[in-house]
């Protein structure tokens, strides 16, 4: 049916079938970038025609205005919330990855919340955490430990903690899998063999389990770092960054300066920052897992 | 389901062992703090199901962990899907969802094609594209990338989302990449022998051979589609464009006051990802493992 020759073919192939993959990664990926970078220097309003220049007066905003940067602190509870997230991910994994009656059942409910729409997960925390009505403050009461109780969305100190908790119960279920699946890559035949060299399950632990696992732990530390830097949705929907800006996360506030305060070369310039800041983690992240695997 | 689990945990210690042994404590140990990881993780639903089945004033009578009356109530449902439009978000999402899959999987299979099956002078600079796009979070990008949209004029349309579903997130050209590496090459040579064309072959053997990796794609967007909030809410607003996230936080937030309301739109909204999930659980568990070792 077809005459062309295997080279003309081939030709034809590499540019048909990379044709629209390449032109979407450079209209969505590479394209927005650089104009991201462009407007950063500019105090674009979002609509008008003209894009004022304004060299450096941005990237100063942002690091002398304490109320922009500062809010990166808010991030932190995340980060941290990550961390435990991961180490509680590990322990589940363990426990689930030896014999044990209901085991899938068990793995069936801790991964559970990953597949739950997000919105849905923060209504319904929203309900958990409520001062009045909320679940959470009942079941405090009932076990007789009323001096826990507070306003757990709207005491600006405990706010990102409880946010930060949703984020740990939506994820751990997920790290849990991963690290299950890698438990599992594990041969057998070496735990045996540390067996029969007396090591305890510590050593085991420690010298078998935690260094053959060790890529996927810090991919999954990566991704906690990238995942914390750009947490949106739950302040966005349980607390417009309430109490009086307590719950602000960097990438709420980038959307409120370019879509509410119609500040687009400021916002510009804090995605560039935030953009920056993600590069340099995993850049460095890379370099470490790299000189690891040389080691 | 929990004081079944805890007896079973029981008799098969009792059985095996002395109960009190130090074995026998430590698998009591494991199951009670498995246990205390599952209390944590069904108490939010649990609180939600008991309270979607109150009428308003049942609700307002009521504790929180009472049952209610009659779990065959459906009114806050039948009131929910009146109020909210919930059936047509369905709709949206599922155009959403089907085109942006389809997509996904053409260009996926097609981009792994061309790169894992030939060699080219362009080819290095390529996939070093590809490296580099994967280190640029697209939540940052998207002041710049909403006016990529606007200037296409499809703001406020289907194809927004779906371009974006289909241009920002390059998990599946890895996922691809990976996977065709285990087809054998001998397969296209036997066939080019026979003269078949490199797109028969693409298609005839290459295309159903990647189906294992077809289903993890097919898996992991759907979820991360159906629950994607951001890009809907910004690049859809229009009322009737609502999908299933939209469309429960205006809900949400217009009946924030009747929680018995609310509580219902979340079980609509929740269950049929849980029916779903349950049923391809093992398809899930496998995707996500072989999708986050890249």
């Amino acid at each position: 049916m077809f005459s062309l020759s295997y080279n003309v073919q081939r030709m034809l192939i590499i540019s048909s079938f990379l044709f629209l993959p390449l032109l979407l990664l450079a209209a969505f990926s590479f394209y927005p970038a650089l104009y991201l970078v462009w407007l950063s220097f500019t105090s674009w309003d979002g609509y008008s025609p003209d894009k004022p220049w304004v060299g450096m007066a941005n990237y100063k905003e942002i690091f002398e205005n304490r109320e922009i940067f500062g809010v990166l602190s808010h991030n932190l509870a995340y980060f941290i919330g990550g961390i435990v997230q991961n180490i509680l991910a590990l322990f589940f994994a363990l426990l689930l990855s030896r014999r044990l009656r209901g085991r899938n059942a068990f793995r069936i409910v801790l991964f559970l919340p990953y597949i739950l729409n997000s919105v849905a997960i923060a209504y319904m925390f929203t309900y958990v955490f409520d001062a009045q009505n909320g679940s959470l403050n009942v079941l405090l009461t009932a076990l007789g430990l009323e001096g826990l109780i507070t306003s757990w969305l709207g005491n600006k100190h405990v706010v990102n903690i409880s946010l930060a908790f949703i984020s740990m119960w939506k994820f751990m279920g997920f790290n849990m899998v991963i690290y299950i699946g890698a438990l599992q890559s594990i041969p057998e035949d070496l735990y045996e063999a540390s067996k029969i060299d007396g090591a305890s399950r510590f050593q085991a632990l420690r010298y078998i389990t935690l260094p053959s696992i060790r890529r996927i732990l810090e991919l999954s530390m990566l991704l906690t770092v990238s995942g914390a830097l750009e947490v949106f949705d739950l302040p966005f929907v349980m607390t417009k960054g309430g109490p009086a800006g307590a719950s602000e996360t960097f990438v709420t506030k980038t959307v409120q300066t370019a879509f509410n305060f119609n500040n687009y070369g400021l916002a510009s310039a804090m995605g560039v920052v935030l953009l920056a800041i993600v590069v340099a983690v995993i850049t460095i992240q890379r370099k470490v897992i790299l000189r690891g695997e040389k080691e | 389901m929990r004081v079944e689990l805890r007896e079973t945990a029981g008799t098969t210690s009792l059985r095996r062992r002395a109960f009190l042994s130090p074995e026998g404590m430590r698998h009591a140990l494991v199951y009670a703090i498995l246990l205390i990881g599952v209390f944590v993780v069904l108490f939010p639903p649990y609180v939600v199901l008991l309270n979607a089945f109150k009428g308003s004033e049942e609700y307002a009578n009521s504790g929180v962990f009472d049952w209610p009356h009659s779990f065959l109530d459906w009114q806050n449902f039948s009131r929910v899907l009146e109020l909210s439009h919930m059936g047509r978000a369905f709709g949206n999402t599922g155009i959403i969802m089907v085109a942006s899959l389809a997509g996904n999987v053409a260009l996926g299979t097609m981009t792994a094609y061309a790169l894992g099956r030939f060699q080219f002078k362009l080819k290095p600079y390529i996939m070093g594209a590809y490296v580099a796009a994967t280190l640029i979070p697209s939540v940052t990008t998207q002041v710049a990338t909403f006016s990529v949209i606007q200037h296409l004029h499809l703001f406020n349309t289907h194809f927004a989302p779906i371009l974006l579903y289909l241009g920002t997130d390059v998990m599946q050209i890895y996922l691809y990449l990976q996977f065709i590496r285990t087809i054998p090459y001998d397969l296209d040579e036997s066939a080019m022998m026979e003269g078949a064309s490199l797109f028969y072959i693409y298609r005839a053997i290459i295309f159903p051979l990647l189906a294992p990796a077809t289903a993890t794609v097919v898996i992991l967007k759907s979820i991360s589609i159906y629950n994607d909030m951001y890009i809907p809410y910004l690049y859809m607003p229009a009322e009737k464009l609502g999908v299933v996230s939209t469309t429960l936080m205006k809900f949400a937030g217009v009946n924030s006051a009747e929680w018995n309301l609310i509580c219902a739109a979340l079980l609509i909204v929740l269950i049929p990802t849980v029916i779903l999930y349950l049923l391809l659980q093992q398809y899930i568990f496998s995707g996500i493992v072989s999708g986050s070792v890249k």
